[in-house]
């Protein structure tokens, strides 16, 4: 069994793109742990400070329409893992950021609308959290003495990359 | 049942079909530069696999950063370049011959119509064009590409663009594809190949089809794609000479790849640009689009004409006829950077370099650089730029930067006038 899982990070827009997550300046790093310092540091939201306490904590992030959208830097995924978010939650992503995603292992979980606000109605929550569960496709939301779960939809080929630790592994393996 | 051109490049290419939608093909060319590739061949090394499928169906250029602006890009550049040579790479393009990928590959005569192809780069779309399937991919994808030669894709649907009309004298692909951007949105076509097709793609030289499919990413596609046809075959012709008996015979191959007319789309779009007018992005998505004429009279501090987008020998024309004679407003900087080195030599041949230099053009090597804040022009806090290239993202040229995405010809009339400007009065 495969679990992602922790305190979640509300981004209440939809097109977050690769450029917000991480900007182009940091491309030179050839390690992704030195990308650490700079995640979200370009996005602009009310409330939101890439530096702050929040962001420090956050093990999933929780996001809009489109989310991941323009680059195809895998930087955007890895600055999420090196600093411990291993799942994005949101009602769609841009398809080279949720392949790269998987590609790494990680998840990137596609919830309709309406599961989402609910999702959010917690983002006041300090004790918002989430836990993923990928065999069962399942993700519990809880914070301020609630919980609920919800299911997820999730093809066969990404959650075989989640579970064999991505996708060079299994390419190598198979192909 | 037809197949429209993605599935029957998926159908010839198919390795494998590990899970019901998911399609494992073949590559024909993986493409790459210094920026997303050598965190790939470090990982590769790491893993004790340094290893390339083919030497010859994998492309390489510097292109983002050069000449290298500081220790970290002078490294990311050593680390593709000794791989490269490690790996008897042969189509490795370093400085001096070193121009933005998508303009260089192409002139190159790498891509044919038929192909898959993959780059850790988002605009690889641009590609399709030439009939081809070309998606942009991260770098674990492009490390699979590099060790494997395969890649994994979700079962195309295609949405078909018939762009009908002819379009009206200073109106461009640019505006065609900024108007098709604004009317479907960022994520309109995500999981979806856009395929252009109708009278004003069929009337296109192979450059602006390039420009159209190099912002199909702008929408979320996955690639654009262009029907192959005599345009295709007359541009890569010198490549191509001695496999076929003549151009007919080529055009006859290439032909096979084009969607069948009883194909089924996923949607089909008829969008007639008979009375575009000469479009712009207004804020920081590119499908925030306006007519240039409701936001004309909009100051600039710097206009940017390059790039993969519209960086190529024809948009260059465009802009020196309107530069011709004339000198850029003292308020506004001008950058232009010629996509390829050839692109550059034949800009001076003709002396549209003397145009852009005479009306105060700075005219640097070919190169990335501004399009993405990394070098060659980048924007302070504040600053506006005019630009060709294909991203408006907030602080994109720079932090703090805006950034008003048009056509080389707005770009040359916004430099004369210092403002963002309609380019029709000048032609």
């Amino acid at each position: 069994m495969k679990t992602f899982g922790g305190p979640v990070l509300f981004l209440d827009r939809a097109d977050i793109n690769t450029d917000e997550i991480i900007p182009a300046k940091y491309l030179t790093e050839i390690t992704k742990e030195d990308l650490k310092p700079y995640i979200l540091e370009d996005l602009k939201l009310p409330g939101f400070d890439p530096k702050g306490p929040k962001t420090k904590a956050a093990r999933v992030i929780v996001s809009r329409g489109n989310f991941g959208c323009g680059s195809s830097r895998e930087h955007a995924p890895w600055v999420f893992e090196v600093n411990g978010i291993t799942a994005v939650i949101a009602e769609s992503f841009a398809r080279i950021f949720r392949q790269n995603m998987f590609n790494c292992g990680m998840a990137a979980i596609e919830l309709p609308k309406a599961d989402l606000d609910q999702i959010f109605s917690h983002s006041n929550d300090d004790d918002a959290a989430m836990t993923l569960d990928i065999e069962a496709q399942t993700l519990t939301m809880s914070g301020g003495g609630k919980q609920k779960t919800f299911k997820f939809e999730i093809s066969q080929f990404d959650k075989a990359l989640v579970l064999a630790g991505g996708w060079v592994d299994y390419a190598d393996k198979k192909y | 049942m037809g197949k429209t051109t993605a599935e029957k490049i998926f159908a010839s290419h198919l390795v494998d079909e590990p899970f019901a939608g998911t399609k494992v093909l073949k590559l024909d060319v993986v493409m790459c530069h210094e920026i997303t590739t050598p965190i790939a061949i470090a990982d590769l090394m790491a893993r004790g696999k340094d290893r390339v499928f083919s030497a010859s169906n994998i492309k390489a250029v510097v292109d983002h950063v050069t000449p290298s602006k500081d220790t970290k890009t002078a490294t990311q550049a050593k680390i593709l370049r000794d791989w490269a040579r490690r790996h008897n790479i042969k189509d490795f393009f370093d400085i001096g011959a070193n121009g933005v990928c998508h303009a260089l590959f192409p002139e190159k005569g790498f891509i044919r119509p038929g192909y898959t192809v993959i780059m850790g780069d988002s605009h690889t779309c641009t590609h399709g064009a030439f009939g081809a399937f070309a998606a942009g991919v991260g770098t674990t994808d492009l490390e699979v590409g590099i060790l494997k030669g395969v890649c994994a894709f979700r079962e195309p649907k295609t949405i078909r663009f018939n762009l009908n009309g002819t379009l009206p004298k200073g109106v461009y692909a640019k505006d065609a594809i900024l108007h098709v951007i604004g009317l479907i949105g960022v994520n309109g076509a995500t999981d979806r190949v856009m395929e252009f097709r109708g009278p004003v793609v069929d009337a296109m030289t192979m450059e602006s089809r390039m420009t159209l499919c190099n912002m199909a990413i702008e929408a979320g596609g996955t690639s654009g794609i262009c029907m192959p046809d005599m345009v295709t075959v007359d541009f890569l012709w010198p490549f191509i000479k001695d496999e076929y008996a003549s151009k007919e015979a080529a055009l006859a191959a290439f032909k096979e790849w084009c969607s069948d007319d009883d194909a089924v789309y996923d949607q089909v779009l008829n969008i007639d640009l008979s009375n575009l007018e000469p479009t712009i992005t207004f804020g920081y998505k590119p499908d925030q689009v306006k007519p240039v004429s409701e936001i004309a009279g909009e100051a600039v501090d710097q206009v940017y004409i390059g790039s993969c987008t519209n960086g190529r020998l024809e948009d260059l024309r465009i802009a020196a006829q309107i530069l011709k004679g004339k000198k850029i407003a003292p308020n506004v900087r001008g950058i232009l950077s010629p996509a390829t080195p050839h692109i550059y030599q034949e800009a001076m041949k003709e002396g549209l370099i003397d145009i852009f230099m005479d009306a105060g053009f700075c005219v640097t090597n070919p190169t990335c650089g501004a399009c993405l804040g990394m070098s060659n022009g980048v924007l302070a806090d504040g600053e506006v730029c005019a630009s060709t290239t294909n991203r408006n993202f907030m602080g994109r040229m720079g932090k703090g930067g805006m950034v008003h995405l048009m056509s080389p010809a707005t770009s040359a009339a916004t430099a004369i006038e210092g403002k963002i400007a309609d380019p029709r009065k000048y032609l």
